[in-house]
């Protein structure tokens, strides 16, 4: 499937930035499941110091605000060929070991919940296992949006039982780690078949089975990512596979606007 | 345990290196030897050395006490020293290496995984990252103990920002000041130069693509931290800028510090601030101490860091009884010089065993440095070790245990004459295309008398040490 997408992020302040960082991990890299035909990014407001491969191998962007703007933007957009391969992203590759997606960070340390929930995953087969996290996963946590924000760990967003596709993917990997699977959080974008205009981007988890490689599970929508999906970075969580990270000196008020477009 | 003297064994009699230092010293007048000691410490407080001592309410800036007796070494002993140090040098360098890319240790199950993969010395975002000329640890200070005319022990590598070259300096300056007719009479391997062997070996490690001499500088985290005065020496004798996290940005895809004529790109910076404050981008989102973006900007291999991020996952103190395995495994060699037997209490014997034997045992934190949070178990009372004891049980992987050793002593200077303190010894490796070792390095003394901790923190002293060019 060849999807057209379009990302737009739009920062406005109250006052003029004189410094300011804005990390990208916007550019998509081909490999099993997608095929990079075109891609661009216009950035305005900022420009770009230096790009490299991050630990995980994701194409990084540091960009720092250019003169004294009063809006950022960021727009990434490009045409990916997609191709359904049941969720199976393939083998692990890059010099980050394996045994560093066993390891819980931050936002996804296990509490008491999530310990109950993965002991809750009945007996059978890797993908079944996984399989069963996933839909326990979607049971538990409903989707609403403004519920949790992208500091809420794993742990509170289950007790909560309300949260969005970074709450379900931390849950996920977190569950899934304990259950002695290596996992990783993937940062993409969804088409959502009943509509051109997106909510917002996209996030699923993936576990590594043996024989298989990694395998995605989305957990919001309760299924395997298929050729609707795009996956632009993978980190151990959130914060190490958020598209866009900064810093900012000052007192400005930052405002956001996010607009998301993807479709055939 | 009678300890060895290095000065006047208890059989042996007078050491060769310290013949000719006798010699001199038995003709002095006693009264103008303490009259010199004063002088020193005149001579320190007009240079402004102090350091901070953390844990202290009262006024936290003193002078680390200077005897003007020299800690003497042989050019044989040194040589001998040099080859096992820069051999322990390259393989932490490969050790660093491999574990940020192939970790063939690993799947070699030469050291386990579980100590690297929980170790928060351990930084992810340093995968795949090769400085230039394959160089992490620019700087390493060496703290080695000596128990025997021929036994020479490593005790820690401190390979992330080891301090006290500047004391090294200033004790030999202060010699030099003091006893200018003692030069004359024995030749000594100088150790001025260090200043000048640091810059062009920060130089020699520029990242690619810069042309011409790179422009060197030094962070510091500021005038509060305990080692600020060897920042600002270090910059001034090396002739470089001391600059904090708040004089620099990113521009044109480096890091720049801002001077009078706008912003200056930054290719070599000696940083003196640790890892989990250099980049609050990156790390800690609050540091105020580092740069933001600094590590995205060394990834792009725009700017070298010395020493590079990522370094204390070679001398945590659970690595360090790995050692004779690491070198083993990356110089092909056994160790030239010898670690010291370590009991890493995450292991249940291994606990048990510590436990038991606590009124014999030197116990660290795993993580620790400058001597604090460590139990001598021979000096503790009773109180202490049950105390200590508990912490251990409680979490016994934060730390390791260690026969205590009889450190070599060399006589100090007190009112009643010479008198025997134990030392321990740390030289300065400057590491780059090749690897430089300056002929010394600092002689830590602990003053009071038994006593094993030669700590600055902990009321330890310091000494001139001589290289003999003999």
């Amino acid at each position: 499937m060849r999807l057209k997408v379009s990302h737009r992020t739009e920062y406005s302040y109250d006052e003029p930035i004189r410094y300011g960082l804005q990390r990208l991990r916007l550019w998509p890299a081909s490999g099993p499941a997608q095929t990079m035909l075109t891609w661009a990014l216009h950035i305005e407001g900022a420009r770009e110091e230096v790009r490299f491969l991050d630990q995980f191998g994701n194409d990084t962007r540091l960009l720092s605000i250019d003169g004294d703007p009063h809006t950022i933007s960021v727009v990434a957009e490009g045409e990916i060929e997609t191709n359904d391969t049941a969720g199976v992203s393939g083998p692990h590759r890059g010099f980050a070991p394996l045994w560093l997606f066993e390891h819980q960070t931050p936002l996804t340390a296990p509490g008491t919940a999530i310990r109950d929930l993965a002991a809750s995953v009945g007996d059978g087969g890797d993908l079944q296992r996984l399989h069963g996290l996933m839909a326990l996963i979607q049971q538990r946590i409903a989707y609403v949006t403004g519920t949790t924000d992208s500091r809420t760990t794993a742990e509170e967003a289950l007790v909560k039982g309300t949260g969005v596709c970074q709450d379900h993917s931390h849950v996920f990997a977190a569950s899934a780690r304990l259950l002695g699977f290596p996992a990783r959080y993937v940062s993409g974008y969804l088409m959502m078949n009943d509509r051109v205009d997106q909510v917002a981007t996209h996030a699923w988890a993936e576990a590594y089975v043996s024989d298989l490689g990694w395998v995605g599970f989305d957990a919001a929508n309760g299924m395997s990512p298929d050729e609707r999906y795009v996956r632009v970075a993978v980190g151990r969580d959130y914060r190490e596979a958020m598209p866009i990270a900064g810093i900012l000196i000052g007192h400005a008020q930052e405002r956001l606007a996010v607009h998301i477009t993807v479709e055939q | 345990m009678v300890a060895f003297d290095e000065m006047l064994p208890a059989e042996a009699g007078l050491r060769r290196p310290y013949e000719a230092y006798d010699g001199w010293l038995k003709n002095q007048d006693p009264a103008r030897l303490t009259e010199k000691m004063r002088d020193a410490e005149r001579v320190f407080r007009k240079t402004g050395i102090t350091f901070a001592v953390y844990g202290e309410q009262e006024a936290s800036e003193r002078l680390i006490p200077f005897d003007i007796v020299p800690r003497i070494i042989s050019g044989n002993e040194w040589r001998r020293l040099t080859q096992g140090i820069e051999q322990r040098v390259q393989a932490l360098n490969a050790f660093l290496d491999d574990i940020y890319h192939r970790q063939e240790i690993l799947r070699a199950g030469r050291v386990p995984r579980e100590l690297i993969a929980t170790n928060e010395a351990f930084l992810p975002e340093m995968i795949g990252v090769r400085p230039p000329a394959g160089v992490y640890t620019h700087i390493i200070g060496v703290d080695i103990v000596r128990i025997a005319e021929n036994e020479f022990y490593v005790l820690e590598d401190n390979a992330r920002t080891p301090s006290g070259v500047s004391y090294m300096l200033e004790n030999r300056e202060t010699m030099l000041q003091l006893f200018p007719e003692l030069f004359q009479r024995i030749k000594v391997h100088p150790v001025e130069n260090y200043p000048q062997l640091l810059r062009q070996s920060l130089a020699a490690v520029k990242p690619n693509g810069v042309n011409g001499a790179p422009t060197i500088a030094v962070l510091t985290p500021g005038s509060f931290n305990s080692a600020y005065f060897e920042h600002a020496f270090l910059a001034d004798q090396m002739g470089v800028q001391l600059v904090e996290g708040q004089d620099l940005r990113v521009v044109d895809g480096h890091v720049a510090m801002r001077t009078t004529e706008g912003y200056k790109q930054i290719d070599v910076l000696y940083r003196r601030v640790d890892d989990a404050y250099l980049d609050p981008l990156t790390f800690k989102p609050d540091s105020a101490l580092g740069v933001p973006g600094i590590m995205d900007v060394y990834r792009a291999g725009n700017i070298t860091i010395a020493n590079a991020p990522g370094t204390g996952i070679a001398d945590d103190k659970a690595i360090y009884s790995y050692m004779p395995e690491i070198i083993e495994f990356y110089t092909g060699r056994k160790p030239i010089l010898g670690n010291i037997p370590t009991w890493r209490c995450s292991e249940a014997n291994s606990l048990k065993y510590v436990q038991e034997h606590l009124a014999e045992l030197v116990v660290k934190e795993v993580h620790g440095s400058g001597g604090y949070g460590m139990l001598v178990g021979p000096a503790a009372t009773r109180k202490e070790r049950e105390e200590f004891s508990k912490k251990l049980a409680a979490r016994p992987s934060n730390y390791i245990a260690q026969p205590t050793l009889s450190l070599s002593t060399c006589p100090i200077l007190t009112e009643k004459g010479l008198a025997p303190r134990h030392v321990d010894l740390r030289p300065f490796v400057l590491v780059s295309d090749r690897i430089r070792i300056v002929p010394g390095g600092l002689t830590r003394v602990a003053l009071k008398e038994g006593s094993l901790v030669v700590n600055s923190s902990q009321g330890g002293g310091t000494k001139d040490t001589w290289v003999l060019d003999d």
